[in-house]
């Protein structure tokens, strides 16, 4: 369902040279597959995710889900197509303060270029347990609430992959565990394949297969220090992202 | 989702400036509405008092347009007169076949009520017998009417006809007694006052200057300390006597004046004799072609003492040389007004954008395009453009409203608050042009929001 060949990707330094970010040669997830993505802070997990969303592009290399490259699309297309084919599940959940919890899922429908479906998005938030909050915005929603909104959204327009950028960080340990078996139970009702990106053993521990980015990733590969008794050295610290244009 | 909802939601996030910045768009239009509803009142006004009779024949020796103010508008200086037989000439005289209605007006006295003062016009009770000054929605032609009492008599000397606006604001009614005073006062030195008049009716409001106005019998104006001429007046003026010559003086002739008049107290009263009598101005009820009849004797001919002047020319010259150009500074003026709500909502949301430029960029990563995010821009300034302007439009109407009332009291012109102008058709469509172009610059940085950066939390 998505394969990622030979993905490379450099942001520009201010003297002018290229800090490489990604160079991936191959990775691959089935539909329906469920994959961690693990690795140390700063070495291109988010970026990794932005390319797949077709949020960033990339220098060179090939990004396709269900066999369409969608390095070759224009903006517009990637837009399109993230509209329609992908769900993403931020970190800080990024729900729009404006809107109601259900204007929030709808939102999600919004970009697609077809109707937006209310009763779908009803029953998605009866789904993740937040029929009685629906007309709730978010500052009147606790932050498993907020999640659990953002997790239906995600999944509005029954998206083939849901990329999901560390979603418990922001989740106390008690509700750790209730998003991740909303976000691995909904993918499986749905047939979503999913990539998620985190830090949390536990978390990792739950799923079949784990992806360690400094393995996939050789630009962190060459970063990783050597095993022994020193600390971690950290991945070179990513720039603040560019602009798509880039 | 349409993204009417999103930029509405957007407003309503960030009630108190969008409240704000609609309510200087609405300030600004409720303004251009008073400027549009007060010039079309204005013209229509303008061209209205003018109505239900053709000519407006006056002394030769002034201006068309000081003729039409004094006698349609009742301001300025009436010009001076001209000899009572050339009145004749168009009740039975020379151009008598061409006429079918010739309307006296002897002007130069006041009636002062306290700081307000208001024109006497000395003339015959044809004028509301007999001119019509209005139509209604099926063409119809209006005459007046009287809201009390009756029209004056042409035996009763004293006898007098205010208009709405003096009886409102003098508290004069049917049956009291007033005295004009002699000139036309700045209300600060009011001349010497006549005999009082009774008044015996008073007019329904009409719309026009005549609202204004006091209108006394002008046997009873004649009959006025200063008002006589006199042989030698006749004689060091050396004007002219009239186109026959010596004019019958002293013989009255039709039904113009009474060959006897009768004070308010039933007594008789000597008219003044013809050869002693002026006015002011004529107003002229035209029969079928007698117009250019009456144009070419009056204005033709060198020995006329006269000029003809058709009254709607002069008004409309009036409009475009005066009235115009100041409607056209206000108008101006309310535009700039309408500029700068337009540019205070272009600040209001540019503000706004370093705050939403995440939830911009969580809209495109849920595959809003860049079009689509600047797209919510525009409807949201347009959004914020004509609602004020819908408020705005309300608001002016409302204040012309309010306002109507006591424009009416003061000076007679009514204001309608349902009266809509086709410009104000205009409002609407310019301000979703203008709301576009002063929302393009945020909606261009909108276009332009670094989607990875922005998720980030860099701004």
């Amino acid at each position: 369902m998505l394969r990622i060949e030979n993905v490379k990707k450099s942001y520009r330094e201010p003297d002018g040279g290229r800090l490489p970010i990604l160079d991936v040669p191959l990775l691959e997830i089935a539909a329906g597959e469920q994959v961690v993505l693990r690795g140390r802070s700063g070495c291109g997990k988010t970026t990794l995710l932005n390319a797949i969303a077709g949020l960033t592009t990339i220098d060179s290399g090939m990004i396709a889900i269900n066999g369409l490259d969608l390095s070759r699309l224009p903006e517009a297309g990637r837009d399109r197509f993230r509209a329609r084919n992908l769900g993403y599940v931020f970190q800080t959940f990024n729900l729009l303060a404006a809107f109601t919890a259900l204007e929030n899922v709808l939102l999600g429908m919004t970009f697609t270029g077809q109707r937006s479906d209310p009763s779908r998005a009803r029953k998605l938030l009866e789904r993740v347990g937040l029929g009685h909050r629906v007309h709730h915005k978010p500052a009147a929603m606790s932050v498993g609430e907020q999640q659990r909104t953002a997790v239906a959204r995600a999944l509005a327009n029954q998206p083939v992959l849901l990329l999901a950028d560390e979603p418990t960080a922001n989740v106390d340990p008690a509700h750790q565990q209730q998003v991740i078996d909303l976000l691995r139970g909904v993918c499986e009702q749905e047939n979503v394949a999913m990539l998620l990106v985190t830090h949390s053993p536990e978390v990792s521990s739950q799923f079949g297969r784990v992806e360690q980015l400094e393995e996939v990733n050789r630009v962190a590969t060459a970063q990783t220090p050597a095993p022994g008794p020193q600390p971690p050295a950290p991945c070179p610290q990513t720039p603040a992202p560019p602009s798509l244009a880039e | 989702m349409s993204f009417w909802k999103i930029a509405w939601r957007n407003m309503r996030q960030r009630a108190l400036a969008s409240s704000l910045t609609g309510l200087s768009m609405a300030l600004g239009v409720a303004v251009m509405i008073c400027v549009i509803v007060i010039h079309s009142v204005a013209v229509r006004q303008f061209q209205q008092d003018a109505q239900g009779y053709h000519l407006i024949v006056g002394n030769g020796k002034g201006s068309p347009m000081e003729l039409v103010l004094s006698t349609v508008f009742h301001v300025g200086t009436p010009l001076y007169p001209i000899p009572y037989d050339y009145y004749r000439e168009f009740t039975d005289g020379k151009f008598a076949p061409f006429v079918e209605v010739a309307v006296p007006y002897c002007m130069g006295d006041s009636f002062v009520v306290g700081d307000k003062v208001f024109r006497v016009i000395g003339t015959s009770p044809d004028l509301f017998d007999k001119i019509k000054f209005d139509a209604d929605e099926q063409g119809n032609l209006l005459g007046y009417k009287f809201s009390a009492g009756r029209n004056f008599k042409v035996e009763n000397c004293y006898e007098a006809v205010l208009g709405s606006v003096v009886a409102a604001q003098s508290g004069l009614v049917v049956g009291d007694y007033f005295n004009p005073t002699h000139g036309i006062s700045d209300g600060e030195n009011p001349g010497k006052e006549h005999g009082a008049f009774e008044i015996v009716g008073v007019l329904k409001p009409t719309g026009t200057a005549n609202d204004r106005g006091v209108f006394v019998n002008m046997e009873g104006f004649y009959l006025g300390d200063g008002h006589a001429l006199t042989p030698k007046d006749d004689a060091e003026l050396k004007r002219p006597i009239g186109p026959r010559g010596e004019p019958k003086v002293d013989e009255p002739r039709g039904t113009l004046a009474p060959p006897l008049c009768y004070d308010t107290g039933g007594a008789e009263v000597t008219p003044l004799p013809e050869r002693q009598r002026e006015v002011t101005s004529i107003l002229v009820l035209c029969r079928q072609f007698g117009q250019l009849q009456i144009d070419q004797g009056v204005n033709k001919d060198p020995t006329s003492p006269a000029q003809a002047i058709t009254p709607t020319r002069v008004v409309t010259q009036l409009l475009q040389n005066i009235v115009g150009p100041v409607q056209v500074v206000l108008l101006v003026l309310t535009i700039l007004i309408v500029l700068v709500a337009s540019i205070s909502i272009l600040v209001s949301i540019y503000n706004s954008m370093s705050e939403r430029s995440h939830d911009i960029a969580v809209m495109r990563a849920l595959g809003a395009s860049r079009q689509a995010v600047m797209l919510i821009i525009l409807v949201e300034s347009i959004l914020l453009s004509v609602l004020g302007g819908l408020a705005g439009i309300v608001l002016g109407h409302g204040l012309v409203g309010l306002a109507a009332p006591y424009v009416v009291e003061s000076t007679g012109v009514r204001l309608n608050v349902l009266e809509f102008d086709e410009w104000e058709a205009v409002i609407l469509p310019a301000l979703v042009a203008l709301a576009s172009l002063v929302g393009l610059l945020p909606a261009l940085n909108a276009y332009r929001t670094d989607v990875a950066r922005s998720l980030s939390g860099v701004r």
